[in-house]
């Protein structure tokens, strides 16, 4: 199945999130990061692109701490992500969130985590909500390999099929828990024989093809819709290290040079070029699109201000007789007496 | 019948928790119950007894035995819209479901940048007196009093009960709500009208001019014990029942020992780190040119709760041990 104008819309999702991934370092460089706490996608973006793309508008969903991809491809603006990873005011979450806990109720991002697997429950509520007022929603969980060895995954699992929830959980496989190859972390790799015995619909994406994964996708979550939910892992590789000071000791240049060769990216821009459906210059224009929005993005974030000191105690209850008294405040009224 | 229960009845602890729950879900269709048995076992003590009856399975729902998952789900469906009020069997559970509460629920409001709150009630019991053991029988709330982000309300009688419950699940944050298993059966009276003051007031159970005795929860049954005995000696107790533990009301507190220029808190928390640390630390700053003697932690012995009746009974303050410590306190 070929539809010519999703393939060159997937090419240019994935081709944002690599580049904003590959840019995001830069407020590091320029000094504007909030830390050095950011982990990149870069090898996975089809994942998130043909994830992303599948789902609908109203749709909510959490992730992992790796989850700049998937919140762009739901439509997370790249100037906002890029303030709240640099600590701004502008940014999704004013900054105090950071790279791993960008949300947006707006979008359906329900938050992203960095506890592995603390955001799974999270859309098991959401279906159950969604099913509570009658809305036609659906809620997804992303998460890593790491996660399919965390217990709270298996509570929620059942806890999807038992009340035949409007969920979908997410597995992208990425094979590395941080430092530790999936062969040193799981005993039987057979992630969706786990999700089929708990009575979840499964789908194992081992493309390259960021289309084929999309219509895959988009016919599981069509049947979460209609309350039967689906495991969906996608295999895929993490082209670089856990963290940006990561440098993979933990692993072969061989087998990165080897992995990186089955590139998603690469994969559908020569799809592109021998469907004819672009030529090179046109990809190229595009490319320089997509360069040019995250220069604004980056530029954005350097423009931002920096949130006032009061904003430290702001957020944390609604009422706002609850806000907490700074502790200076209190040692000087102590002091006082 | 719950239908019948009015204004100016006596009630039980359990009934008044249960017709909160009943009143508020009348008022709102959005508010819904889980957790384990909650449904047609009734709750393992009895709260949400028939409730599933009035309201329906979606609305009282009986969840598998996945604590951290209850909690998970219940903070997904209050960021969608509804308001859950999750029942955790014993707080000593909250082990299994710390990630969901702590960094989760607790942070959620804070790490997004104020866009959305929790609004959900985790009820709970804790506390000694069924012989039940290390794991069933503790008294955590300093585990939650530690974090930013959640309100923590600790009752002692149905009419607060009732009241602080409602308020509660009015809030737009999550708040943990402790029952104490030796109160679901004792009785007082509920006024509907009374609205019970504020939700983060402490409450002056009795005024007094000789000591000022702070606690919250089951204790303050025997706190109340305690000063009847004491008055036959001519000692005048004040008793501060916080009811809120987080916020606690730091100005009532410190406005009574100015008075009584002595203090005891007494806590069914372990000694070390605890709820009542707090509350003396408070109590120092504020007081300490006043204080006419030290103020004493009256609390839980700082061991794992023995299943042994007879130990059981002294590893948490005994009517006995109030009396004595206020008396050396006043000598």
């Amino acid at each position: 199945m070929t539809n010519n104008s999703k393939l060159i819309e997937l090419y240019t999702l994935m081709k944002r999130i690599r580049t904003f991934e590959e840019r995001v370092s830069e407020l590091f460089i320029k000094g504007h990061t909030a830390g050095s706490m950011f982990h990149l996608s870069i090898g996975e973006e089809i994942a998130a692109a043909c994830m992303g793309n599948a789902m609908q508008k109203n749709d909510s969903f959490t992730t992992h701490h790796r989850g700049h991809g998937i919140f762009l491809a739901k439509g997370g603006n790249p100037k906002y992500m890029m303030a709240e990873i640099a600590g701004k005011k502008d940014g999704y979450c004013k900054g105090k969130g950071g790279s791993m806990h960008i949300a947006d109720m707006r979008l359906g991002h329900l938050g992203s985590n960095a506890i592995v697997g603390g955001g799974i429950p999270t859309v098991i509520g959401a279906g159950l909500s969604y099913k509570y007022q009658s809305f036609p929603n659906i809620s997804v969980a992303f998460f890593g390999d790491g996660a399919m060895q965390q217990g709270i995954l298996y509570e929620s699992m059942n806890m999807a099929v038992l009340w035949e929830l409007p969920v979908v959980f997410c597995c992208i496989n990425n094979q590395y828990g941080m430092g530790t190859k999936i062969d040193d972390a799981v005993g039987l790799k057979n992630f969706s024989g786990r999700a089929k015995s708990f009575g979840l619909n499964t789908l194992h994406i081992k493309t390259l093809d960021v289309e084929e994964a999309f219509y895959q996708v988009k016919s599981a979550l069509d049947k979460a819709r209609k309350n039967e939910p689906s495991f969906i892992e996608i295999d895929c590789y993490r082209f670089f290290g856990h963290a940006r000071m990561d440098k993979s000791p933990y692993r072969s240049e061989k087998e990165e040079k080897k992995e990186r060769a089955k590139d998603p990216i690469v994969f559908s821009r020569n799809k592109i070029i021998s469907n004819q459906l672009l030529n090179e210059n046109n990809l190229n224009n595009i490319d320089n699109q997509i360069s040019l929005e995250m220069d604004k993005a980056i530029e954005f974030a350097i423009q931002s201000p920096i949130n006032e000191e009061l904003e430290l105690y702001t957020d944390i209850f609604e009422s706002e007789e609850s806000k907490p008294e700074k502790v200076q405040d209190k040692i000087n009224k102590i002091l006082s007496i | 019948m719950l239908q019948n229960k009015n204004f100016f009845e006596e009630i039980t602890f359990r009934d008044a928790l249960r017709l909160a729950m009943h009143d508020s879900m009348q008022e709102n269709k959005n508010i819904f119950i889980m957790g384990v048995d909650v449904g047609l076992y009734g709750g393992a003590y009895g709260v949400t007894k028939d409730l599933i009856n009035i309201f329906g399975k979606k609305r009282v729902i009986d969840t598998p035995i996945s604590e951290s998952a209850i909690i998970g789900s219940a903070i997904g469906a209050a960021m969608t819209g509804l308001r859950p009020i999750v029942e955790l069997m014993y707080i000593d559970f909250f082990a299994m479901a710390m990630d969901q509460i702590a960094n989760q629920a607790a942070k959620i409001r804070y790490m997004f940048g104020g866009q959305i709150g929790v609004p959900m009630i985790i009820r709970t019991q804790g506390g000694i007196g069924r012989s039940a053991g290390a794991q069933h029988s503790q008294s955590l709330e300093s585990w939650i009093m530690h974090l930013p982000g959640l309100y923590l309300c600790a009752p002692s009688t149905p009419n607060d009960a009732y009241h602080l419950l409602k308020k509660a699940i009015k809030r737009s944050d999550p708040t943990i709500f402790i029952e104490h298993k030796m109160l679901y059966n004792t009785k007082g009276k509920l006024d509907k009208m009374n609205s019970a003051g504020d939700l983060n007031k402490a409450s002056v159970r009795l005024l007094g001019k000789d000591i000022t005795i702070i606690s919250y929860s089951r204790m303050i049954s025997l706190v109340n014990e305690a000063a009847s005995i004491l008055k036959n000696s001519n000692i005048s107790v004040e008793i501060i029942d916080l009811r809120s533990l987080k916020p606690f009301d730091k100005e009532t507190i410190i406005e009574s020992v100015k008075k009584t220029k002595r203090a005891l808190i007494v806590s069914e928390g372990h000694y070390t780190s605890s709820v009542a640390s707090e509350i003396s630390s408070s109590i120092f700053e504020h007081c300490y040119k006043l204080l006419a003697k030290p103020v004493l932690r009256y609390t839980a012995e700082d061991v794992p709760i023995p299943s042994a009746p007879n130990l059981e009974k002294i590893s948490v303050p005994t009517v006995e041990g109030i009396v004595s410590n206020v008396k050396k306190l006043l000598n």
